[in-house]
């Protein structure tokens, strides 16, 4: 997969979007409070209702502070809701012990994240080659030779020997998706995986990132504050004061 | 973060590059990290591992420079002496009681009562007891003897002796005599005798001479000098001989008879416990070396005291640097826990990546200090000697002690990780990205 490196023009909504895809994520009545018990007990998730099906590209807006970090952090099973129903990849999580979530998160989601998103001991191969590595216990030459073909496709072979922390920023990220998509995982998780990018990096991610979506079925859920970049997703719901007040699309 | 334009393409870089290149296929996903991480920490881990490598080098040096002192200590002490004796009981005196003087029956009369004279006399039986004792698996040699004072004359000079008669292929294996002798042999036939270096100098003797020996009874007998000894002890030297068992005997009117049963144990500091079973079995009385030089034991023990105690303390020392360059390594790799975590790795899998740490530097040190160790002795072994150019003592370089402090700081290095890494596997990993 080649990176663009310009603006690619905002991609049409598929009109033909199959609404009875099977449904990735579901979150029912979703609550989250933190300091639990506490007199400076804050509730800021109020009871968020989301469904996301396969190869859908949802788009999360909303300002500073209104919760959607929590709410991917939930969905990406980081975070447990206080209250609430979540199904991923049709397994009910709320009442899973933690190495089962650890499994289900590492089999079947995939997280980019803003900053720091790599291991900056390891070269960017090693880095995708990580998730492969701690599912399979000791290394072999199919998982590098997976690796190598993801950091291919982001365009990035060449740096592949070359330390995580001596990439630029951009380079980072695509790194980082390729580490995403190690596993194969039906959702990848994106917290504003461009906002610390110039433009033309920030497409050139987002491209690819639409590119997996489309391509492998792979459903996004993708945290933005650029309403340009809102605009080329499949829907965009948007997060204020730990509600979906708005939903377009889909 | 800078944008896509900042990194140019490495000048030339393979396709054929292997892919596995960095990352052996025989170690596990958990060596692969703690590895990196160590290594990523280079001034850190190289701290830590001098630290280690100190406080090893310490209990390497100090144990094997104690050990040899003590094994010096002991060699001296005890190849001139049985680990057990057994003596013929002392005489006693046995107060009279009178039940027909009209006083009250079992009365006691003279209150105050004389020590009785030692006579020399012989164990009972003491064949039947040589062979129970030589019977017990603790016991390596039984070596009876007749012992007495004698006195030697020549000519105008004459010197008072103690005089040992044994029978030498046993008692030269508790008394090496071999390693004594500095003329002459340690052979002793039935009219030999071996004397000291400096008996030989007062009576103005050497090889060959003949010694007239008269013991208090008037008993007499005429032996020829066979060897010279030096027993590394100047009254020694001047007072003990040596000869045959028959001899003795007939010196000091113990005919058949033994004053003592020297008795040799395969371990040294048990031999207090086999000589109270040796007086249970036999019912004569048994003095260990522990109890007639108690004094020196009472040295030794304090010191393996003290050596256990700063081994103690060296470790606890290893163990706190560990544990607090571990506690910041986990503060600083928090997010990349955090991430390793997002990605799927289980909270055993962090827990191990950190225990490993603390293991490998523990290893690392222990490594390092143990050549460390090692060199200090080498280099003390050649700076501290005696004035004639050897060795104060020998030193024995023990695989033993090397293969335990190895074992020893590695289990330190994960116990004491063990706080740490519980701390990291616990990490949300919500907070720890976030930071």
């Amino acid at each position: 997969m080649a990176e663009s490196g310009q603006a690619a023009k905002p991609a049409a909504k598929p009109a033909d979007q199959p609404t009875d895809q099977p449904v990735v994520v579901e979150l029912k009545g979703v609550r989250k409070s933190f300091n639990l018990g506490l007199p400076n007990e804050t509730e800021v998730l109020h009871g968020i209702d989301l469904t996301l099906r396969r190869g859908e590209f949802c788009a999360v807006m909303g300002p500073s502070g209104s919760g959607k970090s929590t709410l991917l952090n939930i969905v990406g099973l980081l975070d447990r809701p206080t209250q609430g129903l979540l199904t991923v990849c049709g397994e009910e999580t709320t009442a899973l012990a933690d190495h089962a979530l650890t499994r289900l998160r590492g089999h079947s989601i995939g997280f980019v994240f803003q900053f720091h998103n790599l291991l900056g001991a390891f070269t960017a191969l090693e880095n995708v080659l990580m998730p492969l590595l701690g599912d399979a216990g000791f290394p072999n030459a199919a998982m590098a030779e997976r690796a190598a073909g993801l950091l291919d496709s982001v365009g990035l072979s060449p740096w592949r020997n070359q330390p995580a922390g001596l990439l630029s920023g951009g380079q980072q990220q695509r790194v980082a998706l390729a580490r995403a998509l190690a596993m194969n995982p039906a959702l990848l998780l994106a917290d504003e995986p461009t906002g610390n990018l110039d433009t033309q990096s920030a497409d050139a991610v987002f491209d690819l990132l639409r590119r997996v979506n489309r391509e492998q079925g792979t459903s996004v859920l993708f945290v933005t504050h650029n309403p340009e970049l809102a605009e080329r997703c499949d829907k965009t719901i948007e997060v204020i004061d730990g509600r979906v007040v708005a939903q377009a699309g889909g | 973060m800078s944008g896509e334009a900042g990194a140019a393409v490495p000048a030339s870089v393979p396709a054929s590059v292997p892919a596995l290149a960095q990352l052996p296929r025989w170690q596990p996903f958990e060596w692969i990290v703690a590895l990196r991480f160590l290594r990523e920490g280079r001034m850190q881990t190289a701290f830590i591992i001098g630290g280690v490598a100190i406080g090893v080098a310490v209990i390497v040096f100090m144990s094997a420079l104690l050990s040899g002192l003590q094994a010096n200590f002991m060699r001296r002490v005890l190849t001139g002496q049985a680990h057990i004796q057994l003596l013929p009981p002392k005489e006693t005196v046995r107060p009279l009681r009178a039940d027909t003087s009209g006083l009250k029956p079992g009365l006691v009369e003279g209150a105050v009562l004389q020590a009785p004279l030692q006579r020399l006399k012989s164990l009972d039986q003491w064949q039947g007891v040589a062979a129970q004792i030589r019977a017990m698996p603790e016991v390596l040699v039984v070596s009876p003897a007749a012992t007495g004072s004698a006195l030697v004359v020549r000519g105008d000079a004459s010197r008072a002796i103690s005089v040992v008669g044994m029978q030498p292929e046993l008692y030269f294996r508790i008394v090496t005599m071999d390693d004594k002798i500095v003329r002459g042999s340690a052979r002793l036939g039935s009219s030999d005798i071996l004397i000291g270096t400096e008996l030989a100098a007062d009576l103005g003797v050497d090889l060959g001479d003949k010694l007239r020996i008269t013991a208090a009874s008037g008993a007499a007998s005429t032996l020829t000098i066979s060897g010279i000894f030096d027993l590394g002890n100047k009254g020694a030297n001047e007072r003990s001989t040596f000869m045959a068992l028959r001899n003795a005997q007939s010196l000091l009117g113990l005919p058949g008879g033994v004053s003592v049963l020297d008795v040799t144990v395969r371990d040294v500091y048990a031999a207090e416990a086999v000589a109270q079973r040796i007086t249970a079995a036999t019912g004569v009385q048994a003095d260990s070396w522990i109890r007639t030089n108690a004094q020196f034991f009472t040295a030794v023990n304090a010191q393996q005291s003290s050596n256990t105690l700063i081994r103690l303390f060296v470790a606890l020392s290893v163990a706190l640097g560990i544990a607090s360059v571990l506690v910041v390594s986990v503060v600083q790799k928090s997010r990349e826990i955090g991430i390793l975590r997002a990605m799927g790795i289980s909270r055993g899998q962090v827990l191990r990546v950190f225990l490993l740490q603390g293991g490998l530097l523990g290893l690392g040190g222990a490594l390092v200090g143990s050549a460390l160790g090692g060199m200090a002795l080498l280099v003390w072994q050649r700076v501290q000697r005696n004035a004639d150019g050897t060795p104060l003592f020998p030193l024995t370089f023990e695989p033993g002690l090397f293969a335990a402090a190895l074992v020893l700081a590695t289990l330190t290095g994960l116990v004491s990780a063990f706080a740490p890494a519980l701390r990291a596997a616990r990490l949300d990993p919500v907070v720890a990205i976030r930071g």
